[in-house]
């Protein structure tokens, strides 16, 4: 059959403005010329903007992305699915990915994120997998402007009402400020879904003739290229595109969840995957790219909500909670039965074809052809020059040591206090009691730890998982913070109790054209990798988020990591927590003279200055091996990492956290006491775990067989004895009170009103008269 | 001892519902689904909590109309059991068969928390394995739980004993802040005249093993247990 393509009646002519429009430079506009071997109809030049786009192809950074780690004896499915998958145990798998909403909660933070997870969700439970949790990653700029509040209030409101409706739990996450998100706040969402290993399925199209099926809502004018949108700067126009952001419906989504899982357990079907970006053109053209085949769909057969849609609206449209599926032939009936009974719809659309073309035609007029798979494979990728910025090299230059310490800090309870009310510390509650965390009765930790679990019904396993990144470390030096948020990700998910065994990464970065923003990518992707060799956990998939700049700037370069870790046992499962009086405190790793990119520095200082503390993967390998094995051994009450705020932080993180069942600590650090004070208690320094133990002797023993450094700090005391740092000649008390009020009322206090927690750090300190 | 779980679209608690009552009494469990028109010999039927509907219109106001309702309430009629969890519980006010309405909770945001409840009433077949006046913990997860009844109507529930559960604080104290909703006078759970219909807000199905933080639900669903197992129609 030859068809020929042309334009439909009323396109506007094709020129240069046109292609700029969308996004496309000439020389990619070249290259498509020369792949049709004619000029595109305006439907196809719609095709390639959102094919092309960033948020589609990775253009800038696939040749970055290939250097990742992909590979272990673990992983069922790697990158380049809707999602990775690996192998837990007795035959039971968990897949899991991370994707980002950070243009559309820009401008719509419900919608914007309540979509986000909505997507996270459908690209799970198309691996034939359940969704059993959800994690989130979130930066905004500070609390104190009335528009970081709405949204962060609109995110966290959207992230908990979709979430909760569809019923998976929200289980863990982080949320941190800082300046440098105020105009582009990052919204990362992680899904976790079991599945057994036969129940996998892939998105991959096959078998000529098959029919390609459209399931779940109708397809409407929204989200008319939000892919493109997510792959340009944010500017003042930028909320005019609020069009661009779609609306979700998580009741929908929960029907088309078990009507997914039903079709695919049905065997009715050969591949499904969700509209997501770009909506029905990606989906059929990457299924079809998988498969090696060729597809056609006919536009008129889609179910629209509104009349009058051209095809390249129908095509490009981000209309949430749709499928698109290819089924076997003739079963055509039995799949619009499951749909039925699930009060969903579902339309052939097109087919499976031999020859070797995407189509899409309008009834029997041809729109749109593309030969092969090359709309998938010839878009051009980018290798930028890489060069540092000067002015982050310069600030990572600067001494910490020499920064003048402010007079209050004589006392180091007033650095802690206003540490532990920092927004990026303090306690969470305030978000995570607005998400269903229990739902699905398999929580078995939930928000508020180093790592969540969830257990695996039938089995005494568990699944660990975490989300971690620290955009400060990775602006000051990439590929120490590359490394450090691999590292940190693992390290939280050991605590638990768990072996990291594989990560989802979400790359939020700047303009890429700009060298010093691919200079991060470049370097951040770099030190990433060489963590996950070490540490075995190789990356299954993620999303890349470039363009996250607005007129004040680009964004911390800002890599998280979604961790997932396997517990054998869910007797393993450690707390955070302090558990009782009388337990020793084991330090394991060693305190530094670090002081730089920290916590303390941003909060106490307001600067972003110094180098980020050394980071070895091999000595986090064997912290993590040493822990694990004394985890298990049973030598191990509670563990948590030191990370924002270092030990001390730690320290009354542990104290604090359980604002019902508080313990006090006195710890005796003058085996340091030749380090710089502020260092040693709010420095950084990577590799550290504060550990609770009846037994230090086996369990300094147990660390020395496996070379990690641990020492005796202290013990674990009443609440009513309050906390005792001593160091030296230098000696520091609180009472606990005002700890936990600083760590806990912080939020409430900024986000309900009432007494705010820097009043409260202020008038604890106020001179009192009785 | 066999139990029916309605399954409308939208539910979302009905599996842990139905491992609760599987994994903990020695009962077998059905899903019944919101089209059907047999309860297919259920001794207990629990409305389980989610989002029935989307929860669009108003909590469990389009739920009421699924066609199993009409079994419900002819099952509640004949004076056996039915167990309204969240969801459930709005459904069943909306279906007449407990007295009062759901409100949007007074912070106006959803609040998921562990909370504790003082047992107010032994009387009930849901309630006998408690001792009055026990403070336990069961956990919470809803938007709209702002239990609201006209003033005869809660005078008639407090008169006759047909509070059986209230919030309080970890003491026993009915307090302000111990209320996660602003309910009328702390109201967690109620049954309707008869005592064979208790609708709650908190999740006992999510209360059944102490490695989830609390196993304090399964006193009640052992209660539940006992009655149908003696043949007490309370």
């Amino acid at each position: 059959m030859t068809t020929t393509v042309q334009p439909r009646p009323g396109d506007p002519e094709i020129t240069p403005a046109l292609i700029k429009e969308h996004g496309i430079t000439p020389g990619e506009y070249e290259r498509v010329v020369a792949m049709l071997g004619r000029t595109p109809t305006l439907t196809e030049v719609g095709i390639v903007s959102a094919l092309w786009s960033e948020h589609c192809f990775y253009k800038h950074s696939r040749p970055l992305l290939r250097t990742l780690p992909t590979e272990a004896p673990w992983v069922l499915q790697g990158p380049g699915e809707n999602a990775g998958v690996i192998a837990v145990k007795d035959g039971l798998a968990v897949a899991f990915k991370i994707e980002s909403h950070n243009h559309p909660s820009a401008v719509e933070p419900y919608q914007g994120a309540a979509t986000g997870v909505g997507g996270i969700l459908r690209d799970v439970f198309t691996m034939g997998a359940r969704p059993v949790a959800l994690l989130n990653s979130l930066r905004f700029g500070p609390l104190s402007s009335s528009r970081v509040r709405y949204l962060f209030a609109g995110v966290v409101k959207g992230i908990g009402d979709y979430g909760n409706c569809v019923g998976v739990p929200t289980v863990g996450g982080e949320v941190v400020f800082d300046p440098s998100y105020e105009g582009n706040p990052l919204v990362n969402a992680m899904c976790v879904g079991v599945l057994r290993e036969e129940e996998l399925i892939r998105a991959v199209a096959e078998g000529v003739g098959n029919p390609i099926i459209a399931v779940g809502a109708r397809t409407g004018r929204d989200g008319i290229h939000g892919a493109s949108f997510a792959s340009e700067d944010l500017s003042e126009a930028s909320e005019a595109k609020r069009p661009r952001v779609q609306v979700g419906d998580p009741f929908t989504e929960k029907l088309l969840l078990e009507a997914s899982l039903e079709l695919i357990r049905s065997g009715h079907i050969v591949a499904i995957q969700d509209m997501g970006a770009a909506g029905l053109t990606s989906s059929s053209a990457e299924m079809a790219a998988r498969g090696d085949v060729g597809v056609t769909i006919d536009v008129t057969k889609v179910p629209v909500r509104e009349t009058g849609m051209t095809p390249y609206e129908i095509l490009l449209s981000e209309s949430q909670e749709r499928m698109l599926v290819v089924a076997h032939k003739g079963r055509e009936d039995a799949v619009r039965e499951i749909l039925e009974r699930w009060d969903l719809e579902a339309a052939v659309i097109g087919e499976v074809i031999a020859e070797p073309v995407y189509r899409v035609t309008e009834g029997d007029r041809v729109v749109a052809e593309f030969p092969g798979t090359r709309l998938v494979t010839d878009c051009p990728t980018y290798t930028i020059e890489a060069r540092e910025s000067t002015t982050l090299a310069a600030a990572r230059a600067l001494d910490p040591h020499g920064v003048a310490p402010l007079a209050e800090e004589a006392d180091p309870i007033w650095t802690l206090e206003r540490l532990l009310s920092s927004p990026t510390i303090a306690i969470k509650a305030w978000v995570w009691r607005q998400y269903d965390s229990m739902v699905r009765t398999s929580t078995i930790v939930g928000p508020g730890s180093d790592a969540a679990v969830i257990r695996l019904r039938g089995t005494d396993a568990g699944v660990a998982m975490c989300i971690d990144g620290n955009g400060r470390y990775v602006a000051l030096d990439p590929l120490v913070g590359g490394r450090i948020a691999v590292c940190e990700a693992a390290r939280n998910v050991a605590c638990a109790g768990a072996r990291p065994r594989a990560i989802t990464n979400n790359l939020n970065f700047g303009n890429p054209t700009k060298p010093e923003v691919y200079f991060q990518l470049a370097n951040a992707v770099a030190g990433m990798g060489e963590a996950c060799r070490v540490l075995e956990t190789p990356v299954t998939g993620g999303n890349v988020s470039l363009y996250n700049e607005n007129p004040q700037g680009a964004i911390h370069p800002t890599p998280t990591v979604g961790m997932v870790g396997v517990l054998d046992s869910l007797d393993h499962v450690t707390p955070t927590a302090f558990q009782r009086a009388g337990d020793h405190i084991v330090l394991l790793g060693d305190n530094t003279a670090e002081l730089g990119a920290s916590e303390y520095l941003q909060r106490i200082h307001g600067l972003t200055i110094g180098a980020p503390p050394a980071c070895d993967p091999a000595v986090e390998r064997r912290l993590i091996d040493a822990l694990l094995d004394a985890i298990a051994s049973g030598l191990v009450r509670s563990a948590h990492d030191c990370s924002d705020g270092g030990l001390a932080v730690a320290l009354a993180e542990k104290s604090v956290v359980r604002r019902e069942q508080p313990f006090g600590f006195a710890v005796d650090l003058t085996a340091w006491a030749d380090l710089p004070l502020r260092a040693l208690l709010f420095g950084e320094a990577q590799g550290r775990v504060v550990t609770t133990t009846t037994n230090p002797d086996a369990l300094i023993a147990l660390m020395q067989r496996h070379g990690v450094p641990a020492q005796v700090i202290g013990e674990v005391t009443d609440a009513s004895s309050g906390v005792e740092f001593v160091i030296g000649a230098v000696s520091a008390r609180s009472p606990l009170e005002p700890l936990a009020r600083a760590f806990h009322d912080t939020i409430p206090g900024i986000m309900d009103g009432g007494t705010p927690a820097e009043l409260a750090v202020a008038t604890s300190h106020a001179p009192t008269t009785d | 001892m066999k139990v029916g779980i309605i399954r409308f679209p939208g539910s979302n608690c009905d599996e842990d519902a139905y491992h609760a009552v599987v994994d903990h009494l020695d009962a077998h469990a059905v899903f019944l689904w919101h089209k059907d028109h047999d309860l297919q010999g259920a001794d207990l039927v629990i409305l389980p909590g989610g989002f029935s509907y989307g929860d669009y219109l108003r909590a469990g106001a389009i739920a009421r109309f699924s066609p199993i309702m009409r079994e419900v309430v002819a099952h509640a009629e004949r004076g056996a059991p039915v167990l309204a969890i969240c969801n459930g519980f709005q459904i069943a006010c909306e279906a007449g068969l407990l007295p009062g309405a759901l409100l949007r909770n007074a912070q106006l945001r959803f609040v998921c928390d562990q909370v504790h409840l003082r047992v107010e009433s032994i009387a009930t077949r849901f309630s006998t394995r408690y001792h009055i006046g026990q403070v336990i913990r069961i956990p919470v997860a809803h938007g709209d739980g702002r239990y609201t009844a006209d003033g005869d109507t809660i005078a008639r529930l407090e008169g006759e004993g047909r509070v059986v559960f209230r919030y309080v604080d970890a003491a026993g104290h009915v307090t302000h802040e111990a209320n996660p909703n602003a309910s009328l006078r702390n109201i967690a759970g109620i049954v309707n005249d008869r005592g064979n219909v208790l609708g709650m807000m908190p999740h006992p199905e999510r209360a059944t093993d102490i490695r989830l933080g609390s196993a304090d639900g399964l006193p009640l669903l052992h209660s539940i247990a006992d009655a149908l197992l003696t043949g007490v129609n309370a």
